[in-house]
């Protein structure tokens, strides 16, 4: 069989050999057959090439998680262009600027957002088309809105493309220093590398379920979507309500016999607390898999306690080169051990190595930035040269090298460990933040003078974001009004933990903003 | 006591994520999951709060801005509970 190139030919091939399995399933509202989401993903790329979609475009995805929005992902795939995720909870503001930054040709989203979108997109001069759903709802929303489209004019039945490996697949936003989110532009070639090195790994099977717990602008959920649907494995789309609650995610867990789980550590960490896992049957579970952050010892001491059946594996990798080291970790988890697990190795994909401050391969054992290199690594942010350039090491010989800003040092075992950031940025249940995003966000209050934001570390929660701020008005707003402001110009997770004015923020003697003093008075 | 619940709610939600705030900021109606005062941890503390000080059960789907956003509506809401 000729290797993949393209991120949905797989799914397509399993969906021709299982049409009656089931794909995704959407608790308590449904599930989809794969031949069923084949159809109607085909739907969505007829309406869309009808739409003037053509292979080398962007298309806008701001639906809340469902099977219609996987549905709309493939259907999006299915024409060539590439999708673009955005955060359905984040400000419209922060979505339209998106959207409009990577000129999309076509949004696909839901009519509860569409006035705000439309409203943004106007000040931004922008002005893609919309296809709307009434609502997302276990595929209906997505199927009544095809129907609606083709009582006006039905779109001809055109042809899947499959794009080479360097088209791009998606474009993932992250955070950006300078206040505006920057994207991350991944290829199908990078995309099915990454597919392909987790089959090698998590070996999925018929029978699998996986969960989908991220929600779809994070990287770890071209894991959950499109690992299992090449395979012939099914999804269990788990919903931001059910996030929120442990004892009812540990539940849907066990009543969905999911068997591989995927999330930031900060909701196992919660689920070890207070999800009440002895009281479930979770048996089914094969694989518990992290990234995006440290996980606590002290939390995954007690999950493995709970769970020890499963086998553990600590995924560490930017945006820009997905999962590039894993660990396995061995248990049990000593009652003696403190310190994080490692980053363990590079992925059979991808090329790393250390490099110090001068771009050199630093000393066996000495610690220095980690690198990467091979198929999996983005091809660069979009219309961003500079930081593209920059965000890269080229060899004389031409192998580009991403410089992924983490500072490493190899153990006795030969594995990676994570020892800190080069820069100002942390991550924080799984997403990274530029910490100079949220003080650009902070900023456009007409009250703050002056804004500074560090961030500590927290035992719980893993860091803890401090905005120092200073005042223009005698009187200050309050906390209430301060977070509600947040509420409209930063996502949730960027939101500060505290909030502390000051008369005047610290200077250093070259008069800029004086941080360690600040983390010194935290 | 009509406004035990609202009182104790607003007590709650002042010490565990609004500490040094003045009281008189937060008003029956002052949007708390939409305004982010609480996030889903904050909201997950709140629920396990309701639960524990009132004796109810709320499934996962109530936890949400419709059932929880101000002080007013999750007094509704424990109060249909106990009904």
């Amino acid at each position: 069989m000729a290797p993949t190139v393209s991120l949905h030919q797989g799914f397509v091939g399993t969906a021709m050999r299982f049409p009656d399995r089931v794909a995704v399933i959407e608790p308590g509202r449904g599930s989809i057959t794969f031949g069923e989401l084949d159809r109607v993903s085909d739907r969505m790329r007829d309406r869309l090439l009808a739409s003037g979609v053509a292979p080398g475009d962007r298309v806008g995805l701001y639906l809340r998680k469902s099977i219609d929005s996987v549905a709309a992902i493939y259907g999006i795939l299915k024409t060539g262009a590439a999708y673009v995720p955005v955060d359905p909870g984040a400000p419209p503001a922060r979505n339209a600027y998106i959207l409009s930054n990577c000129e999309v040709r076509v949004a696909v989203t839901e009519k509860r957002f569409v006035e705000r979108l439309r409203e943004e997109l106007a000040l931004l001069k922008s002005a893609p088309s919309l296809f709307c759903l009434d609502e997302v709802n276990g595929g209906e929303g997505i199927a009544r809105a095809l129907d609606a489209a083709d009582v006006s004019a039905v779109a001809p039945p055109g042809e899947t493309c499959y794009p080479g490996p360097d088209a791009l697949a998606y474009i993932l936003y992250t955070s950006g220093s300078t206040g505006k989110p920057k994207g991350v532009m991944l290829s199908h070639e990078n995309a099915v590398s990454f597919v392909d090195w987790c089959a090698e790994i998590f070996e999925p099977r018929f029978g699998d379920r996986f969960s989908s717990h991220a929600p779809f602008h994070f990287d770890l959920s071209i894991l959950d979507l499109h690992v299992p649907l090449k395979h012939g494995a099914a999804i269990v789309l788990i919903g931001e309500d059910a996030g929120k609650d442990p004892q009812h995610l540990a539940k849907m867990i066990a009543d969905e016999r999911i068997t591989c789980w995927y999330s930031a550590p900060s909701i196992l960490a919660l689920l070890a607390q207070y999800g009440a896992l002895e009281t479930l049957d979770l048996t089914a579970l094969r694989l518990v898999l992290f990234a995006g952050e440290v996980f606590a010892v002290k939390h995954l001491r007690s999950l493995a306690r709970q769970l020890p059946r499963p086998r553990y594996f600590n995924l560490y990798g930017p945006t820009e080169t997905n999962v590039c080291t894993f660990y396995e970790v061995v248990l049990p988890v000593s009652d003696e051990r403190t310190t994080p697990y490692p980053i363990g190795k590079v992925c059979s994909h991808l090329q790393a190595r250390v490099v110090d401050e001068r771009g050199r391969t630093a000393p066996a054992g000495e610690q220095g930035e980690l690198c990467i290199t091979g198929r999996g690594v983005m091809q660069g942010y979009w219309a961003l040269p500079d930081q593209t350039a920059r965000g890269f090491l080229v060899e004389p010989d031409g192998v580009r090298w991403y410089r992924t800003g983490d500072i490493v040092e190899t153990d006795d075992a030969d594995d990676y460990i994570y020892r800190g950031r080069r820069d100002r940025m942390v991550k924080r249940r799984g997403y990274r933040v530029e910490l100079g995003e949220i003080e650009a966000g902070l900023y456009r209050h007409p009250s703050i003078k002056e804004a500074a934001v560090v961030s500590l570390p927290d035992e719980e929660a893993g860091v803890r974001i401090v905005a120092y701020l200073s005042c223009r008005d005698s009187k200050r707003p309050s906390l209430i009004a301060l977070k509600r402001f947040c509420s409209e110009n930063l996502p949730l997770y960027m939101i500060p933990d505290q909030f502390v004015w000051l008369d005047a923020l610290p200077k250093t003697s070259t008069d800029k903003v004086d941080y360690q003093q600040l983390k010194g008075m935290a | 006591m009509p406004d035990s619940i609202e009182s104790a709610v607003k007590t709650f939600i002042l010490n565990e994520f609004l500490p040094g705030e003045d009281p008189a900021e937060l008003t029956m109606q002052t949007p708390l999951i939409t305004g982010a005062i609480l996030d889903s941890i904050a909201t997950m503390k709140l629920v396990l709060f309701l639960e524990e000080t009132w004796g109810i059960r709320l499934e996962a789907h109530e936890a949400s801005p419709d059932n929880l956003d101000t002080i007013a509506l999750i007094a509704g809401l424990v109060h249909s509970k106990q009904a």
